[in-house]
């Protein structure tokens, strides 16, 4: 099409139309960050109600009851509405350009695979108004919790979860046709920007756990409404069965969220230091490693289950073993760095911190996987601690540096580098003081979904409350500063924008073009 | 201005400090905890050395890592004239950080299996104890003893919901703790009734699911008499944090007269069974227990919690025949919260607070539940 896309000068209908109709792999990739940003605030006002509420010991603002929404709702929406769907907005965004397509390979699905997605966030939001409340047995909804005993609003978050599955496994789909077939003449796979690997493998994991997760929301359906005993021991199911297929879904899950931000981190760090990624090769075997092996690790999540014990040594065993891998990209990243040239960007900043914190939360993962310890860390505030050291440092850090290192390409105009800059000290000494302390409540003995704690635990709660409003102001700062630099920024017309930017998304003129590489490019 | 001034810093400045003071004096008479328990057993102790061997191993190698990346981001910034130079492979390099890392593991593994082997050496125990998680309290029941009870969360309401100052034992006591002997090998055989729970004692290095339909075993043996308080570490329900653990290990006298006391006190409670109460005490009665074991769910004003937990107050049950309100109490509702009472409460309890339900918040029946109306519903099965 010749034209350009409607604006708002082309009258709202025309406008509200582009934005449902669209097929443009930019315009949907837009639409799964503002949306993400938008669960990633909702989420995170959760959190602070959560964190309200802990400020002191005693119930002072909300009942148990509601807290058991708060934490579910929060750890949901967080997941599969905040983190998820940014990845897939910057897949959209960045993977045909960085490949040099025109477009995704699968673009009305495209379309579909995010317009499901706020009906599904419609739908489990509701239930936090309805009679029964929301869903309170916790994000990992073990049953019986979540089957004989759960409010009646259960059915909506079973089919809440159904959607965002099927818009995943779409979107995962769309990736890997595009990757595969649509990649610019001598893109060899060995040429792909890490980005574009990571998202690959990631894709490959999501067409594979999503179906579980599905399955096991079934059969809490059929249970709850149809009379079947999957996980009802009175009648010959078993409870740990849940548990078993929740977490064979739920470990490559959490490798989901991080596997793109370690796409992100290596495509930032390079830039920064002006000097090619270390060790590509050995980063893409790496990648390739740790999502094979996330199928093989589930049960460390079930230590206290009363495994036999041939059954924790191996899943001890497989834990472990992850740390090399993992260890292999922080070494590479770090090796990046050294003898480059280095600035310190805002995404840099974010990306730094990132390595930092991320490796921080991989030490306290290799002492969870130590079953023995296990016993003493399992289902504490060390355990809430570490995922948030790799949820939040990581995948939330890495999705931030990717709007702040993206934003100019996409926008054509640059953000406030000093804003950005107070944002992420405000987010990076925010979090610390967030998390930090949750480390040593954890190792004192308080456990995780408490919605009140003896008066030995008062002090950290009150200090975590603190760090955790910090980080949520720092939120609303960056909000703040990617609106302004939509509306004021300075231009920037340089395609590179970045000294020291590498990739085909850097050819393109600034900003983008809303269709890029109709002819395809030539790749060296 | 001045004002202006002082109102937008100074103010929110006083309150950061106050806090701040408030935190740091809260520190130094509550002594706050930073790292895992030693505790009391052999398995406490192994938990804790592996943790102490781990958490050593990370530092060192975190030290290593960051203080290399630090070195790095100071030596080679641009502003300090650095060039960049454009090597981007090394295979030795990656080598050895692929081999030596797995190096590291393997040795790990060794002291952390043999660990894990003494949390599973259950073999060859001296008493075995029953220990059952319930909505929102533990059963335990000594097994070849006769002898069985409710532990439930001592902590009133009030102190809760910040109507009274919080005492010192605020969500660590209950009202009645499971007792120990020092020095005998006592295996727990842990399960759950309704959905799952977890029994913690961070002390003796003990936390187990406790799963329906599921038994599985642990084990503690210490030699050191005290109290060690617990947690349940499952999410179980909205009483999840009001469910503590807690234990008594006694001197083997002690625990011996405990287990004789016990005992009688069981048989002398059958013996007075048949007892007829008054209106009036079974009024107290009821209400203390329904406080205790009801009120979770159906609320201290008999509203219940709408949608989730139907109220008793003016409720068909309450108002009805009393056969159908002791059905209810004392074999549950099936596939529902309503658990059965009929092994949680006594029958002296059952008939107070089923007594209690029928003639509080403005329920007027008006009969009297008898503890050997309970009896004969029960036997009647």
């Amino acid at each position: 099409m010749a034209h350009g896309p409607a604006t708002l000068a082309d009258g709202w209908v025309k406008y509200a139309s582009r934005w449902l109709f669209t097929t443009n792999h930019k315009d949907i990739g837009t639409l799964y960050l503002w949306f993400s940003f938008a669960m990633f605030i909702l989420g995170g006002s959760f959190a602070m109600v959560i964190r309200a509420e802990l400020f002191q010991p005693g119930m002072q603002l909300i009942k148990p009851e509601f807290f058991n929404q708060m934490t579910t709702m929060h750890g949901l929406v967080m997941v599969f509405g905040a983190i998820m769907p940014a990845f897939v907005g910057l897949a959209n965004w960045l993977i045909p350009m960085m490949i040099g397509a025109p477009d995704m390979a699968l673009p009305r699905m495209n379309n579909l695979s995010f317009w499901i997605l706020p009906f599904a966030f419609a739908i489990l939001v509701a239930t936090l108004f309805m009679e029964g409340g929301g869903p309170n047995f916790g994000w990992t909804f073990y049953a019986p919790l979540s089957t004989t005993y759960a409010p009646d609003t259960v059915n909506y978050f079973i089919f809440g979860v159904h959607i965002m599955g099927a818009s995943s496994i779409m979107g995962s789909i769309n990736i890997i046709a595009t990757v595969m077939n649509m990649r610019a003449p001598g893109m060899t796979y060995m040429k792909m920007p890490m980005f574009v690997w990571t998202w690959l493998i990631t894709a490959f994991l999501l067409v594979a756990v999503m179906p579980v997760l599905a399955g096991a929301v079934t059969m809490m359906l059929m249970d709850i409404n149809f009379g079947t005993s999957f996980f009802d021991a009175a009648g010959g199911g078993d409870p740990v069965l849940f548990q078993h297929i929740f977490w064979f879904f739920g470990h490559p899950e959490v490798y989901i969220i991080i596997l793109p931000a370690f796409g992100v981190v290596s495509q930032i760090i390079p830039t920064f230091s002006r000097k090619p990624l270390f060790g590509y090769s050995s980063m893409v075997y790496a990648t390739a490693s740790i999502a094979f092996m996330s199928f093989i690790v589930w049960a460390h999540h079930m230590f206290t289950v009363g495994m036999p014990i041939a059954g924790e040594l191996y899943f001890m065993y497989a834990t472990m073993l992850i740390a090399v891998p993992t260890g292999v990209k922080v070494f590479n990243w770090i090796t990046t760095m050294y003898k480059g040239s280095l600035t310190f960007e805002t995404p840099m900043l974010f990306s730094i911190a990132f390595v930092i914190l991320f490796t921080f939360g991989g030490f306290t993962g290799l002492m969870l996987s130590i079953a023995a310890a296990d016993i003493q860390y399992h289902d504490t505030y060390f355990v809430v601690a570490h995922f948030h050291y790799v949820m939040v440092a990581g995948a939330v850090f890495s999705g931030t540096a990717a709007v702040y290192y993206w934003l100019p390409k996409w926008c054509g105009k640059m953000y406030d580098e000093t804003m950005g800059k107070v944002q992420f000290w405000i987010a990076f000494i925010g979090f610390n003081i967030t998390f930090m302390p949750q480390h040593f409540l954890g190792l004192a003995g308080m456990p995780r979904r408490y919605a009140d704690y003896g008066l030995q635990f008062a002090d950290w709660n009150m200090v975590s409350s603190i760090g955790a409003f910090m980080y949520g102001a720092a939120q609303i700062l960056f909000l703040f500063n990617v609106v302004r630099t939509i509306t004021h920024g300075k231009p920037v017309d340089k395609p590179e924008v970045w000294e020291g930017a590498e990739g085909l998304e850097w050819t393109v003129p600034t900003p983008a073009p809303y269709h890029t590489f109709e002819k395809p490019p030539q790749v060296k | 201005m001045l004002k202006k001034a002082q109102a937008l810093f100074l103010r929110p400045l006083g309150a950061v400090l106050a806090l701040v003071s408030a935190v740091s004096s809260h520190a130094e008479s509550a002594a706050s905890q930073l790292n895992m328990p030693q505790g009391v057993t052999e398995v406490s102790q192994a938990a804790y050395d592996i943790h102490m061997v781990m958490m050593w191993i990370c530092t060192v190698i975190g030290v290593a890592v960051f203080g290399f990346m630090f070195y790095v981001m100071y030596a080679h910034r641009k502003s300090r004239g650095a060039v960049a130079e454009n090597f981007h492979e090394n295979l030795i390099v990656e080598l050895l950080w692929t081999i030596v890392p797995a190096i590291i593991l393997i040795v790990m593994a060794i002291p952390a299996t043999t660990a894990l082997l003494k949390v599973y050496d259950t073999e060859n125990a001296d008493i075995d104890i029953k220990v059952t998680g319930y909505q929102w309290k533990w059963q335990y029941e000594y097994l070849g003893e006769d002898v069985k009870f409710m532990s439930e969360l001592r902590t009133p309401q009030d102190e809760i919901y910040g109507r009274e100052p919080k005492g010192e034992h605020y969500l660590r006591e209950v009202t009645e703790p499971l007792v120990l002997p020092a020095g005998k090998k006592v295996r727990f055989l842990i399960t759950g009734n309704d959905v799952i729970h977890s029994w913690w004692v961070p002390d003796f290095g003990v936390k187990r699911d406790a799963v329906p339909g599921l038994f599985t075993s642990a084990w503690a043996k210490t030699d050191k008499p005290g109290t060690y308080v617990g947690e349940c570490t499952e999410l179980c329900g909205s009483g999840h944090a009001f469910m503590p653990v807690v234990v008594e290990v006694k001197e083997q006298a002690e625990y011996d007269q405990w287990l004789a006391d016990k005992k009688a006190a069981a048989a002398e409670y059958a013996s007075t069974i048949g007892k007829q109460w008054t209106f009036d005490e079974l009024m107290v009665q009821g209400e203390e227990v329904y406080n205790r074991s009801c009120a979770g769910c159906h609320a201290v004003n008999g509203e219940g919690i709408p949608g989730v937990f139907p109220a008793l107050k003016n409720s068909v049950i309450a108002l009805g025949p009393v056969v159908e309100h002791l059905r209810v109490v004392v074999d549950g509702i099936p596939g529902t919260a309503m658990q059965s009472f009929a092994d949680q409460l006594s029958e002296v309890d059952i008939a107070a607070v089923i007594h209690y339900e029928r003639n509080a918040w403005g329920n007027d029946v008006g009969d009297i539940t008898q503890p050997v109306d309970v009896l004969n519903y029960k036997q009647a099965k």
